[in-house]
């Protein structure tokens, strides 16, 4: 026992603790989860010189407070909230030097919808399935973390990081342009509907959660009138319910769906994808076929 | 044998039947690529999850064009017991509705062998295949909001067992105390896909 600890005192709407993930494990029903923005959740753990994987805090839409127990080093990334220790205005995207009793204060961001808070040595909540991100359409990882908790934190091992502000572009609050290769159900949809998907501006719903992101713009008509069996689902899938409007799946989402998947964001993008806010609007490019 | 990029960090294959998905999931973990992280088998399909900063599409699509279904690791040594209680609140209906009665369903349900094709609704939830279609059935018009834990059901041509309360619109026929999730376990889930699988009648008093 290290006597560091992370005192949560107000967690905003939704905070809860991950890391990059749980995989190996898609063949027992188990997604991968992990920060929906992993390129934020990365570099708020090099700032505080972690491993890229450690445990952090994802916080949605601000809110977070937080006291240290000990002496503690912490970073927030991805959507810029003000953040304030004890009263005192602090950086984004650099290491803060948290002393014991400190308390970090989150604002709102004004856009994107997820900050990281990276402490050194990590958050050493009890992995599950070797991971503690937290799945909360399965319910599976650490408990969703509330005021009056506190969380250990883990013993940093390596140097600290040597950077002390890592420019990075903060989420954008207009329209975000997201790249995709049509398929692998591309066939299953009008060539109407495919040139919809391209050609809109969709509008992010506020049903929208670590699972996905529920879109909101024209019905996408199926070219085919049967069942497709299910089949496995992975992050940025854009799968079309029969109601027609399409869900991009995030960190959460479920292993296995009988929905065609129109399109699917690459890889480089979904990061972008887990930083859209209900109401943002959305534009859809196509790359062609994969080299 | 299709390979249908799924992005560019994906690779959905879709082949002719479940046995070739399960040899194909066999032969992919047993190549120990470089770059895949996770791999989904399904009915028709096994989608190969890679990580483009340490392999490439193409370097995977070579890969797999090559590989060759290994035969099932899962001999009948494999073959699981599952103690099923059958007092479910749908089991007289899926009597009438497949013509078999009560007992008819109870039988035909454990006389079959079934086999774990694959996995996805919720940890530990496998979708099992069995050897004829006579307790097909459909899914529920009105899902539940609430089926126990250990609930066993009947959908389409599979039967699963609910590892969690949750909502659910399977046909539940019965119950078992044995427990199909546990994350603490190793591996956490009783069915993986390829596993064989017996369902045996038991008495309300011995269903542990």
């Amino acid at each position: 026992m290290n006597g560091l600890r992370l005192e949560v005192l107000a967690t905003g709407p939704l905070t809860t603790v991950q890391d990059l993930g749980r995989f190996g494990h898609n063949a027992w029903g188990v997604t991968t989860s992990g920060a929906a923005d992993r390129g934020a959740l990365r570099l708020a753990n090099r700032l505080v010189g972690n491993p890229e994987g450690a445990a952090a805090l994802e916080v949605t839409l601000g809110g977070l407070a937080v006291r240290a127990r000990g002496d503690l080093e912490v970073a927030t990334t991805g959507a810029r909230c003000p953040a304030r220790v004890d009263g005192v205005e602090v950086g984004h995207n650099a290491p803060v030097r948290l002393p014991d009793g400190a308390v970090l204060e989150l604002g709102s961001p004004a856009a994107g919808l997820r900050t990281y808070l990276a402490v050194r040595g990590g958050i050493a909540v009890p992995p599950v399935l070797g991971s503690r991100s937290t799945d909360v359409l399965a319910g599976l990882g650490p408990a969703v973390p509330r005021a009056g908790d506190v969380l250990p934190v883990g013993t940093a091992v390596g140097g600290r990081g040597a950077v002390d502000l890592a420019p990075r572009p903060d989420p954008s609050a207009g329209e975000v342009l997201l790249r995709v290769r049509f398929g692998p159900r591309h066939d299953w949809f009008t060539q109407r509907s495919r040139s919809w998907l391209v050609d809109t501006t969709w509008t992010v719903t506020a049903d929208s959660n670590r699972v996905g992101v529920r879109l909101d713009g024209p019905t996408l008509e199926r070219a085919r009138d049967v069942e497709l069996p299910t089949e496995g689902m992975a992050p940025g899938a854009l799968q079309v319910p029969p109601a027609g409007r399409p869900v991009l799946f995030l960190a959460d989402h479920p292993v296995t769906g009988g929905y065609p998947v129109i399109a699917v964001v690459l890889a480089a993008d979904l990061d972008l994808a887990g930083q859209l806010r209900p109401g943002q609007s959305v534009h859809f490019r196509d790359v062609g076929a994969p080299a | 044998m299709r390979l249908l990029p799924f992005g560019d960090a994906g690779v959905l294959v879709e082949v002719a039947d479940l046995d070739t998905v399960l040899g194909l999931h066999a032969a992919v973990e047993a190549a120990r690529l470089e770059g895949v992280v996770d791999l989904v088998a399904a009915a028709r399909t096994l989608l190969v999850r890679i990580d483009p900063e340490r392999t490439t599409m193409a370097t995977v699509m070579d890969t797999l064009r090559t590989l060759r279904p290994l035969p099932s690791a899962h001999g009948r040594a494999d073959a699981v017991e599952v103690p099923v209680v059958y007092d479910g609140d749908d089991l007289a209906a899926v009597g009438e509705a497949t013509g078999l009665g009560i007992r008819g369903v109870v039988e035909a349900h454990t006389a079959q062998t079934w086999t774990v094709a694959f996995a996805g609704f919720a940890p530990g939830f496998g979708y099992l295949v069995g050897e004829n279609d006579r307790l097909q059935v459909p899914r529920r018009a009105d899902p539940r909001t609430r089926v126990p834990a250990g609930a066993v059901g009947l959908a389409d041509r599979f039967t699963g067992v609910y590892p969690r309360t949750s909502p659910g619109g399977w046909q539940l026929i019965g119950r078992t105390e044995m427990s199909v999730w546990d994350h603490d376990r190793d591996p956490p889930a009783l069915f993986r896909p390829g596993l064989q699988v017996r369902f045996v009648e038991v008495g309300a008093a011995v269903a542990e």
